[in-house]
């Protein structure tokens, strides 16, 4: 198991180059991070745009330019950023440390939601409750991340202005000031999570629940759950401990393959919610034409994506025992 | 008088001898009658045409235009104005034929682009197999470990917002996902007789792989593509939102739920207009994408056709 897992981050670590190779080629191509100081009224003189320049590499040819950029990523470095006081190592990771926190916890709804209605409407096919949840999911399908995002926002304006109190939070990612000791902080930073986690978690909790219930129907109607429900055993035990294991399946590779689509959904979400997080550093990076900036930010998301589909993977042989890697 | 026993024990024609009754349908035909059996699809399928036509021949016959403003500032819907007005005073019902115009050439532009290109690329991989079709299919794995609305606002963000560029962009991210079906469906399909006897008889690989191969497998491209313009139009209305897609003064749904978003209390109108025609939209697009599904495979229906 450990020698599979070593050989799938081995054979994703081209991938993963090659993808910033192209982006890096396409950033660079398009914009000089430089311009900007260019458009200043008065504008600087001209050695401290060579010496920027020199400082962002924007001197030398394409091919060295990336290879900086790479040599210094072996060697822990990010590169220099456009923004001078900016360490881009430790910025990129404490912004993904606040996405992550909302991309994790909307999966684990998101999850947790898709399995139940999933089931209950496998269960319960072609009935209200079945109808009612297909009808959702579609819905959901077809609902735009922002635009489910800006309607729940409003709705807790709402209600706040209605109530008197502040009893959802709709901007930023935690308060600015927080009195109380780290309690008191972790509740803050949890009051703001919520909305922007039901936002995202809808959204994937859409199509979710139609894969559960497609693999769940499919289970239902398998051989080997008639012969438990033949041999006598309990509906109930049936059902948890023989159909749900192996419907749960599917799920755990679709789940695995949409996180790249849950970071996307997460740059809109924070956007609409106004987060200093990995969203609007890489919106910030690419209007500034920041390319080191943007390549950590698309080294971080991808290296998060190509982990958590190893970790499906390896829970994949968990749940199944007719998978083996050897 | 004849024997009734004689009358029963009438043994029948031979099957060769009977008459047909049933008069022969082509596959078109069989899909076409699978489809219309599926109401919902129907359904969306007209609304859908119909949104094409408020789109595209809507502003031909509106008064007004999707740039020209009127001194009506942030009207709410009335007679004339049927979806209210802007804050500075723009017919929200042409701002949102544009808009829709806009978002569904995108959407249809990103289907066709990706499906084309990814229906090849996989058929190319299906078919060599070996060495091509791992490098083939590996290039495709790429786009699949990025977050594709993040690349598509880095690319889109380096070119100026035309709308085929913002097509482009988008659909250069998500063909891996047709590559994969057709591949799929070339790998079962390459070892088949016809193939063989176009091979024997000489045929080229191209001419294989174009007139042979992605004919065949032109069920699942179909309902992929389908399924392309649902996913196109929610990527591109989220990219013009972050400001990366369709730049102003032109203008695309998502652009006007963005601009609307500080409006939702204070002018609803703005906000909900915009948002409810992309759900309407995706929501069409899925279910003529699922009607088509069934239409097409005929294993995965219980109607029979």
């Amino acid at each position: 198991m450990l020698a599979y897992a070593i050989r799938r981050v081995a054979a994703s670590i081209p991938v993963i180059l090659a993808a910033t190779f192209v982006v890096f080629l396409l950033v660079s191509l398009t914009g000089n991070p430089v311009d900007r100081l260019r458009l200043l009224d008065p504008p600087p003189p001209p050695e401290v745009l060579a010496a920027e320049e020199h400082r962002l590499f924007v001197d030398r040819p394409l091919l060295t330019r990336y290879w900086l950029w790479l040599s210094g990523i072996l060697r822990g470095d990010f590169g220099p950023s456009a923004d001078q006081h900016l360490d881009i190592g430790s910025e990129v990771f404490s912004r993904f440390a606040v996405t992550f926190r909302l991309v994790l916890l909307a999966m684990l709804v998101a999850l947790v939601l898709a399995v139940v209605v999933g089931v209950v409407s496998a269960v319960r096919q072609y009935t209200v409750i079945d109808y009612t949840s297909t009808f959702l999911g579609f819905l959901f399908l077809a609902m735009p991340a922002f635009w489910l995002a800006v309607l729940l926002k409003e709705g807790g304006v709402f209600a706040n202005d209605n109530l008197g109190t502040t009893v959802f939070y709709t901007v930023g990612e935690a308060s600015v000031v927080v009195e109380g000791g780290p309690l008191a902080r972790f509740a803050d930073a949890a009051g703001h999570l919520i909305l922007p986690t039901i936002a995202l978690a809808l959204i994937s909790f859409a199509s979710w629940s139609r894969y559960q219930r497609a693999s769940m129907l499919e289970v239902l109607n398998s051989d080997y759950v008639r012969l438990a429900r033949a041999k006598g055993l309990r509906r109930r035990k049936v059902m948890t401990r023989h159909a749900l294991r192996t419907a749960l399946i599917p799920l755990v590779t679709v789940t695995a393959l949409d996180l790249a689509n849950i970071i996307g959904g997460a740059v809109v979400t924070e956007t609409v919610f106004q987060w200093r997080g990995a969203g609007r550093l890489l919106l910030d990076a690419i209007r500034a034409r920041d390319v080191h900036v943007v390549m950590a930010w698309l080294l971080v998301a991808s290296t998060a994506v190509v982990l958590f589909n190893l970790l499906a993977d390896l829970l994949y042989a968990r749940l199944d025992p007719r998978i083996r890697y050897d | 008088m004849t024997d009734p026993l004689q009358q029963q024990v009438r043994v029948p024609l031979p099957l060769a001898d009977q008459p047909f009754a049933v008069t022969e349908r082509t596959q078109t035909q069989l899909v076409l009658r699978r489809f219309l059996r599926h109401r919902l699809a129907v359904a969306s399928l007209v609304v859908f045409v119909l949104i094409v036509l408020f789109a595209f021949v809507g502003p031909l016959l509106w008064t007004y235009t999707y740039f020209t403003s009127t001194p009506d500032n942030s009207q709410p819907p009335s007679l004339t104005h049927p979806f209210g007005t802007t804050g500075d005073g723009k017919d929200l019902l042409a701002l949102v034929m544009r808009g829709t115009q806009q978002s569904v050439k995108i959407s249809l532009l990103i289907a066709v682009a990706s499906t084309a290109f990814g229906a090849v690329w996989g058929a190319a991989a299906g078919y060599f197999r070996g060495l091509v079709d791992a490098v083939l299919m590996r290039v495709a794995d790429l786009v699949i470990i990025l977050p594709i609305l993040a690349v598509a606002a880095v690319l889109a963000g380096s070119s100026d917002g035309a709308w085929w560029m913002v097509s482009l962009v988008i659909a250069g991210l998500v063909w891996s996902h047709v590559a994969r079906v057709v591949r799929g469906v070339v790998l079962s399909l390459r070892e088949r007789e016809f193939v063989e006897a176009a091979r024997a008889l000489g045929a080229t690989d191209a001419r294989i792989i174009f007139r042979h191969l992605v004919p065949n497998a032109i069920g699942p491209i179909i309902v992929a593509a389908t399924i392309l313009v649902a996913s196109g139009i929610l990527i591109e209305t989220a990219l013009s939102f972050l400001g990366f897609g369709v730049q102003p003064p032109d203008t695309s749904l998502g652009i006007l739920v963005s601009e609307a978003r500080t409006a939702v209390q204070t002018r609803p109108w703005l906000f909900y207009f915009p948002g409810l025609f992309i759900i309407l939209i995706a929501l069409c697009v899925n279910f003529v994408g699922d009607g088509l599904r069934d239409a097409l495979d005929p294993k995965q229906t219980r109607v029979r056709a």
